[in-house]
């Protein structure tokens, strides 16, 4: 789960790295009283998670607290890349003279953790890895050994910060540590950490992406997933406990096991640019044991989508047996009734597919038609979406 | 042959005791696997009744493995304790320890790769992950035993179903070992450490490599296969249509910005020589051309 850079400021403050006094506002009243509590000159930040607010006019600087509420106004509302400015930070401004960047990040291809540490913060860190490598320096950090101040110390002299600020910004990577483990997070991104005019060391920017395997031990996390921007579909399914995710076709796909759906996916858009490019209209996982709740559950998800024109059920039965599922269709569109609507194409192979195979031909449900591969079932789905 | 398991795997199952491990135990002895105990910590000399089978059940895998001789556990530890269970078996120096665990913490799984390279005496497969098979020998995890018989493709792959259904539609053919390394962004045991064991087993002659979406494993393996593996390789890259940014079922299935990406995946291995299928079944039948079945 990825933070606005609100909650990310949040976890920061609350682990002791260093930041400015700031607070959200949804409307142009309550951004001006924010300003006003603040004091003095505030920025006014569009809260969206994607990259190039600044550059849309996402970020104002403003002089007083009506000046503020003018910003605020102007920037609630903006679309930034699609998405909506619906909340904005208003943070205290500082005076800038340094920029640098740090961040704690999982690296999947060491399978370890890695700080990276600039000195040339302020941009695209992926540019400055592109143009100027060597002012990007990039350190392993065993998750069993951590990051204590004399390694903080370390890194930090080994991307060549400047003696001066060198202790306060190693101080900071220890508590950055401190968040990334405290937190469970796969990713703690300070962009820019700045130097003042007055010589502190500040985390002006900030991403943190949650790890979501880790809700267990972190209930209060609950409370940063941002229910306004989940799609309504998505919401539904997830309080189903279905790991649905919306997409943007006609075929509604459902499956078990995230890798057969993922290429469910593909080979639907595959043979759908045979039939004027359709595409599936979602991803939907039932996982292990197909139950026929769990069916229903995914089925009355898909055809409430109204994008949705056709139903491709792909199962390969190697735990779950095939007449179980078959059953559990069966016993889906009886709960369903009068809601199911679109037509179904299901292919079931693997364990018990004779008996799946024959409980569906038995009960000749008008909606249901069964092929025997993959391929053929995308194939007769995605037709069956053009038409 | 077969690569990491062989006819003589003794295996233990950590959490033998759980819903999930007395399920899976009773699959795993009924395809003849050598299932000689179990671990629940605080359950040690009980023992467990499993159609016919009397399991001894250990406080711990060190406790396990002196009275029993296994060399592989099997672990189905719910995510909570997932991490204390491996750490005891990577303590008590078990040389291969696969985790079918869904939904662990990745600071836990890099915490006990991490120690597991310390102590240097242990493979891990998974987490999240099927397990591996080699049919008629050994069957570690939840992989369906009656799929397909013994043969001489080798097939390494991240998703549990997707390894079901490609080892279907080989079912004529068979296979040495099918292992499912798993779908989280850190595991134990990678595409290149079974190419690498594919590549020098006499028994294996030509190999299914499948992943998906999230990370640079296949482009590492793309890499890899140009350098060592001189067997035929065909692949299969799922996740074409997957969104930026959004997770697809496994954790660490998600394409973020142009990393990740299908497309770049299975460019890399077509660079390195490997034949890519656009479905599964595609897939399948470019591997009966090159073995000529």
């Amino acid at each position: 789960m990825d933070l606005y850079e609100y909650q990310a400021r949040d976890l920061f403050e609350k682990h002791g790295v260093p930041v400015l006094p700031a607070a959200i506002a949804t409307t142009a009243d309550e951004a001006e009283a924010a300003a006003a509590k603040i004091g003095g000159k505030v920025v006014v930040k569009a809260q969206v998670k994607v990259g190039g607010r600044g550059k849309a006019g996402g970020v104002k600087l403003a002089v007083d607290p009506a000046d503020a509420r003018e910003k605020a106004s102007g920037i609630l509302g903006m679309d930034i890349k699609g998405h909506e400015v619906r909340t904005v930070m208003i943070a205290a401004a500082a005076p800038i003279e340094s920029e640098y960047y740090l961040a704690i990040l999982l690296d999947r291809s060491n399978r370890t953790f890695l700080v990276m540490a600039s000195v040339a913060g302020g941009m695209e860190i992926e540019e400055v890895a592109h143009t100027a490598p060597e002012k990007l320096a990039k350190i392993p950090v065993d998750a069993n050994v951590g990051i204590d101040l004399a390694r903080a110390t370390e890194i930090i002299a080994a991307a060549n910060f400047p003696t001066e600020v060198a202790d306060q910004v190693s101080a900071v990577l220890v508590k950055l540590w401190e968040t990334f483990v405290s937190e469970d997070a796969t990713l703690v991104e300070v962009n820019p950490l700045v130097k003042t005019s007055d010589g502190k060391i500040i985390a002006l920017d900030g991403k943190v992406t949650l790890d979501e395997n880790a809700a267990f031990r972190h209930p209060e996390h609950e409370s940063l997933v941002d229910q306004a921007a989940e799609n309504a579909l998505e919401a539904a399914a997830k309080a189903k406990n279905l790991n649905y995710v919306k997409l943007e076709g006609q075929v509604g796909i459902i499956g078990n096991g995230a890798g057969l759906v993922m290429s469910t996916l593909d080979v639907v858009a595959y043979a759908g640019e045979k039939f004027g490019g359709v595409r599936p209209a979602n991803f939907l996982d039932i996982g292990g044991g197909a139950s026929a709740q769990v069916m229903a559950d995914g089925l009355s998800i898909i055809l409430g989508d109204k994008d949705v024109k056709s139903v491709f059920v792909n199962v390969f039965g190697g735990i779950t047996s095939c007449d179980a599922v078959a059953n559990g269709i069966v016993q889906a569109l009886e709960l369903l009734g009068a809601q199911a609507t679109k037509p179904i194409v299901v292919r079931l192979d693997g364990n018990n597919v004779v008996e799946g195979r024959a409980i569906l031909t038995a009960a000749a449900h008008p909606l249901i038609e069964q092929l025997d591969t993959m391929d053929g079932a995308a194939n007769r789905a995605a037709e069956l979406a053009a038409k | 042959m077969s690569i990491f398991i062989n006819a003589d795997s003794k295996i233990i199952v950590q959490g033998m005791t759980g819903s999930e491990g007395t399920k899976h135990t009773r699959r795993m002895l009924a395809s003849g696997s050598k299932v000689v105990g179990g671990v629940t910590p605080g359950k040690g000399g009980q023992s467990v009744e499993i159609d016919g089978h009397s399991l001894p059940v250990f406080n711990t895998v060190g406790e396990a493995m002196a009275a029993t001789g296994a060399n592989v556990s099997v672990v189905f530890v719910p995510p909570k304790f997932a991490k204390a269970a491996v750490v005891d078996a990577i303590d008590a120096a078990m040389p291969l320890i696969v985790v079918i665990t869904e939904g662990i913490p990745v600071h836990d799984s890099a915490s006990f790769y991490a120690y597991s390279l310390t102590k240097g005496r242990s493979r891990i497969i998974g987490p999240n992950c099927p397990g591996l098979i080699s049919p008629g020998k050994s069957n570690v995890g939840i992989i369906p035993a009656n799929i397909t018989g013994v043969g001489p493709i080798g097939l390494v792959s991240k998703s549990g179903t997707l390894t079901y259904q490609m080892m279907f539609e080989l079912r004529d053919i068979g296979f040495s070992t099918a292992v499912g390394i798993g779908g989280d962004p850190v595991v134990g045991t990678t595409h290149i450490d079974c190419l690498r064991a594919f590549q020098d087993d006499p028994e294996t002659e030509a190999i299914v490599m499948i992943g998906e979406i999230g990370g640079d494993a296949e482009e590492r393996a793309a890499a890899f296969i140009a350098e060592y593996v001189t067997k035929p390789v065909v692949g299969y890259v799922a996740g074409f249509t997957a969104p930026e940014g959004k997770t697809m079922g496994h954790a660490g299935a998600i394409v973020s910005g142009s990393s990740g990406t299908a497309q770049a995946k299975k460019d890399a291995l077509e660079a390195a020589g490997v034949k890519v299928g656009q479905t599964p079944s595609e897939t399948a039948r470019l591997l009966r051309a090159i073995l000529g079945r």
